[in-house]
């Protein structure tokens, strides 16, 4: 009986300025992999399906369960994390190519560093007194708690700024994934300080305007983030505040 | 005078803890990480954070929670710096809170607590499973804010090789490698902190993040600092074995009230759901009617293992047992563990609210560590370390829950010491040794470029981490622990003919992991050594010929310091301070 084997394609580029090459890969199939587990298979013996040696792959990765954010790629053109992509759940050949919305870096690596950069721009953050011991912090009631939870569980993996047609050069659109930062920390007792100033930072170009409505942002969320009703949200205030700003000028 | 320039290595809870309290302080910070900060492996830690709020009308004190953390870690730790820990954990989680962290709720508004292992007490503060998340997100809002105000610069895919020390063996500054453009450089400080994490590659597939190899430990350690009880390393009761790594399934599914059994027939065929109760072995709950499922970890594995490898109750004869959720009301789970839930549905394919999940212990942390003074300093003056990579906080096994509390607590520690320390440090004479150690780790990097020979770097990684996870986990025998030393030592013989299949000089991933594999294989002869010469069990280290814990033998600190030589680190012992709680013995089947 033939052993069983997984066939993969994959996009492949030394640096960002050399050439796009696509390399095909036949590995030894095992029970309950995933794509990070075929990469590192590669990496232990760097050959390609027709004998040729090659280099291992280069890609981001480290938790490998979903929570860190690192290895988002495309896999069989669609934008998600390498780690929770079983084999057995995908069609052969496998193809993987690195998000392409990014300045690629090599292979599979892209520099997604314009996130936090966005997230800067926001001020996504609780701006406290100190860290010295001022007591407990403002009371939350569970309902509270539930709305912003999820929004906290962002991972940063880019995949809702890859699939968004609106996320390009030409818009700035800062993308699904800082607006919902910013309905997190607009909700929060003491975050809201900032609120104003965060609804201005998304009121110009390249901000929540900028949205299409396509919806492909809260379908591409591995973490299932309620991105259009962040988006949504977050457009009526940037709207009110618009209204409040010229009013006082 | 220009503020005073501290470095953090790592951007973890610990890493990002240490820069907030500097750069509150006023100190310059340059944070160092091979990954961007917000994806560091703090983000794994699944099931809460400890702190005796006594928020449950329990009585459950400070005293409390530092007598079950020595008790839990077989009175191995230092007290002192664990009283001090432990006092400071309430503060540190209402910090947590006024950043913004989503801790569950009650219906009051107040933080809702929950059970974990090695107590008795409600005393975990919890974001639904995905608790380390929360955290390091929230620290690492708080260094975003301060890195926009211009008080800390990152270094963001940038690899720490070693630390540049001056001729009079004082820590002037590190020697990093940026991981695209695989240049050098030196950076100059006043102090440098580590906080660089576990060493969960050393055992090839654990619940670590692929950058947890210890390296970075592993190189100042072979520049001098002591490495302590290197022999001490946590295996997870509950993790669901992986092709690429072992995931984790936290402790808090069994402070939820999950349940470990096995069918009591080992040829049950039914699935497990079908099996009554009656056929059911709770064997934690039989063996420890007082504590049950939450056993502290070591308890837990070594019984499973029992179960598994002596009775031969594995289901369907395989090394595995139940961890059952099932019995519990899906929208509470969804609410506690929501987090584990996803990982188990998405990496098994079955969903934990019908069906009992199928689990087995997994390395998971390492409780030892660089040795660090009560003020967090190493042995090298100006080298601190917080964390994970040292080993301070919990003795002989770690309870779960602790870890997030000694990483901040050990980072707010760190910080200002570092900073302290900094303000009356002696000026560097000429460059502090800055080139001398350049062109060391240039040296390294060409030699191993140029390198001929067959060997593949993951290839010999992944016979490494065979051996030391079959010989040095679990039950330890010395012939086999001594095995896997043999094979480290063959191991680091194949690796003077690492031949890399990429010989680039751009993100080329390979040649960083084999720089990272040379300091896994020095490193991981501390726990082998350590685990030969440590002749008793006590906490995670479980020998069957030596039963007994032996005070008066060993109840020492393990200190290693590199020789360079093939009999590998040589071996001290160390007073443990035990002044506040007198040593008693350890046993969680009956009360204590």
């Amino acid at each position: 009986m033939a052993e069983r084997t997984v066939i993969f394609e994959i996009k492949r580029q030394a640096n960002p300025d050399a050439p796009a090459v696509w390399e095909r890969f036949e590995i030894p199939w095992r029970h309950g992999m995933n794509v990070i587990s075929a990469l590192m298979d590669i990496a232990g013996n760097p050959v390609t399906a027709d004998g040729r040696q090659t280099t291992p792959i280069t890609y981001d990765s480290n938790c490998l369960e979903e929570i860190c954010g690192s290895c988002a790629m495309l896999i069989n053109g669609k934008a998600r994390m390498a780690c929770s992509a079983l084999i057995d759940n995908l069609e052969q050949p496998i193809r993987i190519e690195p998000l392409t919305k990014f300045p690629l870096v090599r292979d599979l690596q892209v520099d997604r560093s314009v996130l936090f950069e966005n997230l800067k721009r926001v001020k996504a953050w609780v701006p406290i007194d100190g860290t010295y011991d001022l007591g407990p912090g403002p009371r939350v009631y569970p309902q509270q708690q539930e709305t912003n939870y999820p929004l906290s569980n962002c991972i940063s993996c880019t995949c809702c700024m890859e699939v968004c047609p609106q996320f390009n050069v030409e818009t700035g659109f800062v993308g699904a994934a800082t607006i919902a930062q910013v309905k997190l920390f607009n909700n929060h007792p003491t975050g809201k300080v900032f609120k104003e100033e965060r609804l201005r930072a998304l009121a110009g170009d390249g901000g929540v305007q900028e949205c299409g409505y396509a919806q492909n942002c809260v379908e591409a969320c591995p973490k299932q983030l309620p991105l259009t009703t962040a988006i949504s949200d977050i457009g009526r205030d940037v709207v009110v505040q618009k209204v409040q700003d010229w009013l006082r000028s | 005078m220009a503020a005073r320039k501290i470095i953090v290595v790592g951007g973890g809870l610990a890493g990002l803890a240490a820069v907030i309290k500097i750069a509150e302080a006023g100190g310059a910070v340059d944070l160092f990480s091979i990954v961007p900060v917000k994806r560091s492996h703090s983000v794994c830690a699944q099931g809460g954070i400890n702190a005796a709020k006594n928020l449950k009308g329990e009585g459950d004190t400070t005293w409390q929670h530092f007598d079950d953390t020595i008790y839990g870690g077989d009175f191995l730790a230092n007290q002192t710096p664990v009283k001090a820990m432990c006092e400071a954990a309430p503060g540190i989680i209402d910090l947590l809170d006024r950043m913004g962290v989503p801790f569950n709720r009650t219906p009051e508004g107040q933080l809702d607590f929950r059970r974990f292992g090695g107590t008795l007490y409600n005393r975990t503060a919890f974001a639904g499973a995905t608790t380390g998340q929360q955290l390091l997100y929230a620290l690492d809002e708080q260094v975003r804010r301060h890195e926009s105000e211009g008080k800390v610069k990152k270094y963001e895919g940038w690899e720490f090789l070693s630390a540049i020390i001056d001729g009079k063996g004082v820590v002037r500054g590190i020697v990093a490698m940026n991981l695209r453009t695989m240049d050098l450089q030196a950076f100059m400080a006043d102090a440098v902190i580590l906080a660089t994490g576990g060493v969960g590659a050393i055992f090839g597939k654990s619940t670590n993040s692929v950058v947890c190899t210890g390296s970075a430990q592993s190189a100042v350690f072979q520049q001098g600092v002591y490495y302590a009880n290197g022999e001490f390393i946590q295996v997870h009761p509950t993790s669901i074995p992986g092709e690429d790594k072992l995931r984790l399934m936290s402790e808090s599914a069994r402070g939820e009230g999950g349940r470990v059994w096995v069918p009591r027939n080992p040829g049950d065929k039914r699935p497990g759901r079908s099996i009554p109760e009656s056929d059911r072995f709770y064997f934690l709950e039989e063996w420890y009617p007082k504590y049950g499922n939450l056993v502290p970890r070591d308890v837990a594995t070594r019984a499973i293992h029992k179960v598994v490898y002596q009775l031969g109750l594995g289901i369907d004869g395989q090394p595995m047992v139940y961890l059952d959720l099932s019995h519990i009301d899906c929208h509470t789970l969804h609410r506690k563990l929501g987090g584990i839930l996803e990982i188990y549905q998405k990496f098994v394919g079955v969903d934990p609210c019908v069906e009992p999940m199928k689990i087995f212990p997994g390395m998971h942390y390492t409780m030892g560590g660089l040795w660090v003074d009560f003020n967090q300093m190493t042995n090298i003056p100006g080298l601190f370390a917080a964390g994970e990579c040292e080993y301070q906080y919990h003795g002989a096994n770690r309870l779960g829950a602790n870890s997030l509390v000694s990483c901040i607590f050990g980072g707010f520690v760190a910080g200002p010491n570092a900073l302290q320390y900094a303000s009356s440090a002696p000026a560097p004479e000429g460059d502090g040794g800055a080139a001398a150690e350049l062109a060391r780790q240039a040296e390294i990097n060409k030699k191993l470029i140029e390198n001929q020979g067959g060997e593949n770097p993951f290839k010999l990684w992944r016979e490494l981490g065979e051996s030391m996870t079959e010989h040095v986990t679990v039950t330890r025998y010395n012939k086999s622990i001594k095995e896997s030393d043999e094979k480290i030592v063959e191991l680091l013989e194949r690796y003077k003919r690492v031949n890399l299949s990429d010989k680039s000089q751009w993100a080329n991933t390979s040649f960083a992991f084999a720089r990272q594999l040379k300091n896994m294989l020095e490193l991981s002869r501390t726990i082998t050594l350590g685990a030969i010469l440590r002749d008793e069990s006590r906490g995670a280290h479980y020998k069957p010929d030596f039963p007994d814990r032996n005070d008066e033998r060993f109840l020492k600190t393990t200190k290693a310091s590199f020789t360079g030589s093939v009999e590998g680190p040589r071996i001290e012992f160390e007073e443990v301070d035990t002044q506040f709680i007198k040593p008693r013995a350890r046993r969680y089947d009956v009360a204590s």
